[in-house]
């Protein structure tokens, strides 16, 4: 029998490296002026599925991902790191989505892939760190979850033994699949892009990418049908409309706020004994700590 | 994030060269593999894109991996356990790295898994790796062996070895022993015919072998009882899963210590001879020790780059006299030819390429088919300049780089002298360069043919008649006059005949006085390609002015009875004053 394993990748603004036009005025990301890139923690998580792959030899790698024509970005730079295939849902239709819009679209299109034996997502992304997505779309789809895993332990034939990080200390679980696991930033770096696959699907894209290119690629595509990233706009998954983009968003923004830290709020500490001491009483005292 | 392609403007500069369109053309057959392999190119921006890509690979895996493993491999070091070589927990993590990226087997044909590279981008790569670890640079460049194999094996030992090479597996070349080091013609390992078992049988011992637990190993051996000399030697290809080599030890060396260099004995090994018998040294491994020399130029500019930048980074933050010591004239100065020097031999590295590409391109088809006429003159052309180009880059490029790695330390003051910064490291990484695949002293009795045929002396007039502009002009006629003054001095030698001793005494001032030309020459074209190399030239045509005015007074004033004062003094050196 043949696996399959799904993996959950989302492109994101690199907020790592954020300046001061990071934010517009209404308190919404200014994407436009953040380097688009690969959630760190879905690279994790790519990472653990193709590990995955390698131990169960006779599976498949494919990468969904939820966003813009130019998050076709992220399913390619999954190939070249050993992906078999991606996914690129996309739409109108998606638009203002919050996190439970966004994990119902995607839950329909992981059914929409059949059976499916494990789900793979970065813990967080770094745009929302909210971490509600993976465990969203297990819900929906009615499997167990993992969350936090740090280390792939052992995979057999219909099941993997994960260790979790969690904040005071590990823990070693194990599920049967299918099951969905959110992996933690501290588990296995991603492997690097192989140059054969590189140069193989270079020039993979969507339909809309290739209209916005004003090319015409279906004889390329009829030659070569691995350049064709498949996309899937809402009608493709057959969903209940109203649950997905901004009516089926209940969550709203109030106001976000700017904060700016200034040289005046911060303190420089040595390291010694009675500075650390104080410190400690200062932290303990305004509740941050204790 | 450090990515060592991206952030080093040159090798874009290089991998854009006008010559490349030629080269990936040959190299690719006029792209005929364009629909048959999934990852062949169509044209030359598809090629050209490839290798961009593929060197942002080689970049980021030595920016992220590779350099920051170096110092724990430098300490730790291989070990030998159970007779196996073990690698260094850092090496061992380098080299899957690149083999799972698929960066081994770079310029095999697509039907062994390799990537079917030119020479240029292979060489870029192998020039990446160096910056980020010189020693694991041959550990990954060793895959030159393949290249011997495809070369010059029968199909059935191309078939059963070449494939394995993408997968990770690794090369040795076998050639050195106890007796035999530059003089590989005293090769002594005996190669002898099993009728029985229908193998050769290789017994005997090999002394500094890197890498030397190779899985793929080339082995020179004494095949032809009763010879002496060269002729009596053949190559041979041993597989480390027969298991008939025993590593007696690996040796503690200065520098270079994450690549193991081993003794081995072979006892009986099983072995399949490559080519034809006799050839082995004659042919084959002057083939391979040319490849190899490339592949020192490549590490020598690699490891200058990384103590270039070690040099200027400290010289930014220190902090004398209440400024930044770049900002001293004795500092900035020793900086600025630092980066020269770096740039010269960098632009000998990709030259010498272009030749090897084209010649190794023109050597393949030939194999293929017959070649035209045309076709075989621009082989001869590219054959010769690969010739006399390879000695004169493995001769100034591992030269500059330890003179480059000397300078990073000075640079560092007292810190360099400590185990805290890389540039000590590098420093005595630097050191093997100019001794092993061919000491600089071997490199300049190679190099001394082109001194001799005029050959250095006809591409110095093909790069004179090159278009420049305008501006250039000036240095030009500088470039002009060190010729001039290099044939008075090639005049005042040649006269004592070239097979005199006095030639010999003065082999390297000819040979390094070319060399000042031929990289001013080379730095003026890239000038004229781009600004960013302006300062360089200056300076390298600055230092080559004066060297050839050094070499020229010491020749003019030389005299043959000096020869055995020399020889005197030598003679003097370890008299006990009794």
């Amino acid at each position: 029998m043949s696996y399959k394993i799904v993996v959950l990748a989302k492109q994101v603004p690199d907020t790592r490296n954020v300046g001061k036009d990071a934010m517009k005025a209404d308190g919404t990301v200014n994407r436009a002026a953040l380097p688009a890139i690969f959630n760190p923690e879905d690279l994790n998580a790519l990472e653990m599925a193709l590990s995955i792959k390698d131990q169960l030899k006779d599976a498949t790698v494919t990468v969904i991902t939820m966003g813009p024509s130019r998050a076709a970005d992220v399913i390619r730079e999954s190939i070249y790191r050993g992906a078999d295939e991606g996914f690129l849902v996309s739409g109108r239709a998606f638009a203002g989505s919050d996190t439970l819009a966004t994990s119902y679209a995607i839950s329909m299109a992981v059914k929409k892939l059949g059976k499916v034996d494990l789900v793979l997502s970065g813990r967080q992304a770094i745009d929302g760190d909210t971490a509600q997505v993976g465990p969203q779309v297990a819900e929906k789809l009615e499997i167990p979850q993992i969350t936090y895993a740090e280390e792939l332990v052992k995979v057999t034939a219909d099941s993997v033994q994960i260790k979790r990080r969690l904040e005071r200390g590990v823990e070693v679980v194990e599920a049967k699949f299918p099951v969905l696991i959110t992996v933690h930033g501290s588990a296995a770096p991603c492997r690097f892009r192989n140059a054969k696959r590189v140069m193989q699907y270079k020039k993979a894209c969507t339909i809309s990418e290739q209209q916005e290119k004003g090319m015409d690629y279906s004889d390329l595509w009829n030659q070569k049908p691995y350049l064709k990233i498949e996309e899937w706009t809402a009608e493709d998954l057959n969903p209940d409309m109203s649950r997905l983009g901004m009516s089926g968003s209940p969550t709203k923004v109030k106001n976000i706020e700017n904060v700016v830290l200034t040289q005046k709020e911060s303190v420089v500490l040595s390291d010694k004994e009675e500075e650390i001491n104080t410190l400690m009483k200062e932290l303990i005292s305004s509740h941050i700590i204790g | 994030m450090s990515n060592f392609y991206t952030d080093n403007e040159s090798l874009k500069f290089y991998l854009g060269h006008p010559m490349m369109e030629k080269i990936v053309e040959l190299k690719e057959r006029n792209y005929a593999e364009k629909g048959q392999y999934p990852d062949a190119p169509e044209d030359y921006e598809d090629a050209l894109d490839n290798y961009d890509k593929v060197m942002e690979i080689v970049g980021e895996i030595c920016g992220e991996v590779l350099a920051p493993n170096a110092e724990s491999v430098d300490h730790e070091g291989p070990k030998v356990v159970n007779n196996e070589i073990v690698y260094a927990k850092g090496t061992q993590q380098n080299h899957e790295a690149l083999r799972d990226a698929g960066l081994y087997g770079m310029s095999l044909p697509r039907k062994y898994n390799g990537l079917n590279f030119p020479y240029i981008p292979y060489v870029m790569a192998a020039e990446i790796v160096s910056r980020a670890d010189a020693g694991f640079a041959n550990i990954w460049g060793l895959q030159d062996c393949a290249e011997t194999i495809y070369e010059f094996a029968s199909d059935e030992i191309k078939d059963e070895f070449l494939p394995r090479i993408n997968a990770g597996e690794t090369c040795s070349m076998d050639l050195t022993e106890p007796d035999a080091g530059s003089d590989l013609q005293s090769v002594r390992l005996k190669a002898s015919f099993d009728e029985k078992a229908n193998c050769w049988r290789l017994n005997g011992v090999k002394r500094f072998i890197t890498n030397g637990d190779a899985n793929i190993k080339l082995v020179l051996a004494r095949s032809e009882e009763g010879t002496t000399d060269g002729r009596g030697l053949s190559y041979f290809v041993y597989d480390r899963k027969d298991n008939a080599v025993t590593v007696r030890r690996i040796e503690n060396k200065l520098g270079i210590k994450g690549s193991p260099t081993a003794e081995l004995v072979f006892n009986n090994a099983p072995a399949k001879l490559v080519g034809d018998r006799k050839l082995g040294l004659i042919k084959y491994v002057m083939s391979l020790m040319n490849g190899a020399r490339l592949g020192v130029g490549a590490q020598s500019v690699g490891l200058a780059e990384a103590a270039y930048r070690e040099a200027y980074q400290y010289a930014q933050e220190r902090e004398q006299f209440g400024k930044a010591i770049i900002n001293f004239p004795q500092v900035y100065e020793m900086l600025a030819n630092m980066r020269a020097k770096t740039d010269a031999i960098r632009s000998l590295l990709y030259e010498t390429a272009r030749f090897v590409d084209i010649d190794k391109s023109y050597e393949a088809i030939g194999r293929e088919r017959s070649l035209s006429a045309e076709e075989r003159t621009d082989l001869k052309y590219n054959q010769r300049n690969a010739d006399i180009f390879t000695p004169m880059l493995k001769l100034f490029s591992s030269e500059y780089a330890n003179q480059v790695a000397y300078d990073s330390i000075q640079v560092h003051g007292g810190s360099g002298f400590m185990k805290e910064y890389a540039c000590e490291r590098l420093y005595r990484d630097a050191r093997i360069l100019t001794i092993y695949e061919g000491t600089s002293q071997l490199q300049v009795v190679a190099a001394i043919r082109g001194i001799g045929n005029g050959s250095y002396i006809k591409r110095i007039e093909e790069l004179d008649a090159m278009n420049i502009k305008p501006e250039l002009e000036g240095l030009r006629n500088k470039l002009r006059e060190m010729t001039a003054e290099y044939k008075k001095m090639f005049e005042i030698v040649s006269a004592f005949g070239s097979t005199s001793e006095v030639y010999d005494f003065h082999a390297r001032r000819m040979v390094e006085s070319v060399g000042y030309i031929v990289m001013g020459y080379l730095l003026l074209q890239d000038s004229n390609r781009c600004e960013r190399y302006l300062r360089s030239c200056e300076i390298m045509i600055g230092i080559g002015q004066a060297e050839i005015a050094k070499n020229l007074t010491y020749v003019k004033n030389f005299t043959p009875e000096m020869l055995s004062e020399y020889k005197k003094t030598t003679e003097r050196a370890c008299e006990v004053n009794e």
